[in-house]
């Protein structure tokens, strides 16, 4: 199953709508906007790859903190350096649509925020996001003593079989507290 | 698993590609991973066979695989060839059809361009813009179909002397206007027919004796007082059914069982915004999270400063003086109102410019008085943002409820009662005028406050470094209040709908530009979740339940005029109905049981008794569901408490065991 260049065949389109949570508008602006970010030899090559920092320039993404590692876990390349191909790029925007489930959304999330991709959020992971969070500026960041603190209040609060990290099941069960997540846990091209 | 269930189901974790349970990670199951990852994906596909299509679409897409792994995983065969291609078509057709409900989203970019500035919560208000639009596009469908349509295809009979237009009209709706398809004077009392036209005029025929016509057409025939009577009715039942399943829809999603524990997890995993893309205001959000996340840490770890006694009672002293000032400004706006509606009443006809006075002192009061009730709340320096919050819109809520309910009291008990007194012909004409013009003056009102609000900040008149917050609660509840406003209209001006239209479609425009050019995000956090659904709430019983409330008193109760309107001549509109009922029985005797049904449920108030008896109970049960549902979840944390617990024990015994035995 490949990409061709410039239109998307309508078997494709139809295979694509089954499979994820966008509709046929959605995937139809996602092709044009994902072409625009190929070189034109690449426009003719199926299935291309582009790479991380191109996809990085797109406006949704460019100032969010979490960019390099939304394209981290999207991307299927072999060398796990964050390059999409388009059918990645449908994942991601498939996971973040309006219509797709707390399920979805919350597992993704979870990978999102797993900065050292080894399954739980350890303190190191929670240290991590809180930054990304924070801002790079010194008057924003937390001083050693607030950031230990809090992560001891977060494990405290979230880790429910105590073995000092946060996994997939116990993060769901903080996610499915907060109605807003839903809503803020989107990105509209 | 249980894959035969019809709502979305969580697939089980093991069939994930990335393994995510990692208590058992890292005590040596991986042996075998790659035969463990075969043997899974061929467990998927088994169970995936055996689902019906649909199901089996919707279990795919739930699944966080890669658009490849799914693909593959879909090319399963099913069922026979012909059966397939069935089901196939019959998604196909469905997904056209989400695709151009899709295609008819309005407003998609702007919508996009304000999130990505400001967040989801500014945006919420011009989503609830943007139901309301909604809501009034159905009832101007309804009403222009079946009410405006067919009456300005059969013009009646006008009275001489109309006024020519002037430009006065569009302000006030009276003049040129009062004697058009937009009041409910125009609309007649007849049967409209398909007129022979001999006289140039169409034959006037009396409802109750009925007198046969000259020439008797063979085409349709449309009862009129009948059409408009039972389309308020339909319109109104068919927006409350709306209303309550978009509340309950709403209240479903944002409520929580047990939300005290867990804030600062809560506030550390859920909080960023995704929707926010300007560099600016990404920053913005960073410091306000920081901000609160030092806060909260403060919150939580310090032990909570008692108030002294004395504190304690300058705290109460002060919310009572707060509270006063409130509800005394807002008792003496409403008196003062009372006069003035008194003596508008006897200077009714002494200039077209008169009648404005009324709707522009209602709505000074509507734009000065929550500034006043904002300044008694910074007084007071609530501790959090959201009582805060809910405390304003309650100072608001009650200010337009006591304003709405005194001018409904004076329109239908004082106009409607003894409308000769004042010189009225028909009374209910003029009630429209006069909801007309206090549209009219609120979305006059809300645009100078907006030019002056906002725009003012620019010229730097008040000499303020920070740009002025969009007050979101505010501004919803000016919403509602003209919703509420079309609302008790629709009775006496069939084309409020339209105006209210119009007036919607603008208002987005200058309140996305205001607030595009001239303000900032929001510091405080914002719970979107729980204030939409406040505000459906609100939508839906003080706003709409009001409106129909005054509507069906109305219908039931209040004497139409006798010279103008489809309900002349009949003692209550609601005689209509039973008109048409008894003539029916009359012609034919086998539909008496209708006639009887009709006089037992919808005469008789017990039926609506027991309606509201069952509601009710169903209201009880569901409550009690929740509460045992609460019940159960703080037990079972015990019983993880106490398994840890228990767990704990035994590893400890059999370290010492262990400890013991390599020492012997």
């Amino acid at each position: 199953m490949g990409t061709t260049a410039s239109q998307l065949g309508k078997d494709l389109l139809s295979e694509y709508q089954e499979l994820t949570f966008l509709t046929k508008q959605e995937i139809l602006l996602a092709h044009k906007r994902f072409t625009e970010l190929l070189t034109k030899d690449e426009k003719d090559l199926p299935n291309t790859r582009v790479p991380a920092e191109r996809i990085l320039t797109l406006p949704e993404l460019k100032s969010n903190p979490f960019r390099k590692r939304i394209c981290h876990v999207f991307s299927t390349s072999e060398q796990k350096d964050g390059s999409l191909t388009f059918e990645d790029f449908l994942d991601l925007l498939s996971a973040f649509s309006d219509s797709a489930t707390l399920e979805i959304k919350s597992h993704y999330a979870f990978r999102i925020f797993d900065f050292d991709d080894d399954g739980t959020l350890d303190c190191g992971d929670l240290e991590k996001l809180v930054n990304c969070l924070t801002g790079e500026t010194d008057e924003t960041r937390l001083t050693t003593e607030e950031m230990r603190q809090l992560i001891n209040n977060i494990l405290e609060e979230s880790d429910i079989d105590k073995d000092g990290t946060v996994n997939l099941s116990e993060f769901q069960h903080v996610i499915s507290r907060s109605p807003d997540f839903v809503s803020s846990f989107k990105i509209v091209l | 698993m249980q894959l035969r269930r019809r709502r979305q189901s969580r697939p089980a974790i093991r069939d994930f590609s990335r393994s995510a349970r990692p208590s058992i990670r890292g005590y040596g199951m991986e042996v075998d991973s790659t035969d463990a990852e075969v043997s899974k994906r061929d467990r998927l596909v088994n169970n995936l066979q055996n689902l019906s299509v649909s199901d089996r679409v919707r279990m795919l897409r739930g699944m966080p695989l890669s658009v490849a792994e799914k693909s593959e995983l879909s090319q399963i065969p099913c069922c026979s060839q012909l059966k397939y291609y069935i089901i196939i078509g019959a998604r196909h057709s469905w997904y056209s059809w989400l695709n151009f409900l899709h295609s008819l989203q309005l407003w998609q970019v702007a919508l996009k361009t304000v999130s990505g500035r400001f967040g989801t919560g500014v945006l919420s208000y011009f989503l609830f813009l943007k139901t309301l639009l909604f809501f009034n596009f159905f009832l101007f469908l309804v009403t222009g179909a079946f009410m405006v349509l067919p009456q300005a295809v059969h013009p009646p009979v006008l009275p001489a002397g109309r006024s020519s237009f002037s430009g006065l009209e569009l302000l006030t709706g009276a003049g040129y206007f009062s004697d058009t398809v937009m009041y409910y004077g125009y609309y007649s009392n007849y049967t409209l027919r398909k007129s022979c036209r001999d006289d140039g005029g169409v034959q006037n025929v009396s409802l109750s004796n009925g007198t046969r016509l000259d020439c008797v057409s063979k085409h349709l025939s449309y009862n009129m007082p009948l059409a408009y009577f039972f389309t308020i009715g339909v319109a109104f039942f068919i927006t409350c059914i709306i209303l309550v399943y978009s509340m309950s829809k709403s209240f479903g999603q944002s409520f929580r069982i047990d939300k005290s524990h867990s804030i600062l997890a809560m506030k550390v995993l859920c909080s960023w915004d995704f929707k926010v893309i300007k560099k600016t205001s990404v920053k913005l959000m960073s410091e306000n999270i920081s901000t609160q996340l030092k806060e909260l840490l403060a919150e939580v770890n310090q032990k909570h400063v008692k108030n002294t006694a004395c504190q304690k009672l300058w705290r109460l002293m002060v919310h009572g003086l707060a509270w006063t000032i409130c509800i005394g400004s807002t008792t003496a706006c409403v008196l003062k109102l009372q006069q003035s509606s008194r003596i508008a009443d006897n200077n009714l006809l002494l200039t077209e410019a008169s009648l404005l006075a009324l709707p522009v002192v209602v709505s000074l009061i509507n734009l000065l008085l929550p500034g006043l009730f904002n300044l008694a709340a910074w007084m007071e320096d609530y501790e959090s943002p959201s009582v805060r919050t809910y405390v304003a819109i309650c100072r608001n809520l009650m200010l337009k409820v006591s304003v709405l309910g005194l001018l409904c009291y004076h329109w239908l008990g004082r106009v409607a009662a003894d409308p000769e007194d004042i010189g009225l012909k028909c009374w209910e004409s003029f009630v429209g005028q006069e909801l007309y013009r206090f549209l009219l003056m609120d979305f006059i009102f809300t645009l100078l406050d907006t030019l002056f609000g906002e725009f003012l900040w620019r010229l730097k008149v008040l000499k303020r470094r920070r740009k002025p917050v969009f007050d979101i609660a505010r501004n919803v509840l000016e919403l509602i209040y003209g919703q509420t406003l079309a609302w008790l209209g629709v009775l006496f001006t069939p084309l409020l709908p339209a105006v209210q239209i119009i007036k919607l479609f603008l208002l987005f425009y200058i309140k996305k530009s205001s607030v595009m050019m001239n303000c900032q995000a929001p510091r405080k956090p914002y719970r979107v979740s729980q204030m939409t659904t406040v505000f459906i709430t609100l939508l839906c019983f003080p706003s709409f339940l009001g409106a129909s409330v005054c509507v069906t008193i109305t219908m039931w109760s209040i004497t139409p005029s006798s010279s103008c309107g489809p309900f002349r001549e009949l003692k209550t509109m609601f005689q209509a109905g039973k008109r048409w009922v008894e003539e029916l029985e009359k012609d034919n005797p086998n539909l008496s049981v209708l006639a009887r049904a009709h006089s037992y449920l919808v005469e008789n108030p017990f039926f609506l008794f027991v309606g509201a008896g069952i509601f009710l109970i169903v209201i009880y049960f569901h409550s009690q569901v929740v509460d045992g549902q609460r019940k159960i979840i703080s037990l079972l944390q015990e019983q993880i408490e106490n398994v840890r617990h228990h767990l704990n024990t035994v590893y400890t015994a059999l370290c010492n065991y262990e400890d013991n035995y390599k020492t012997n």
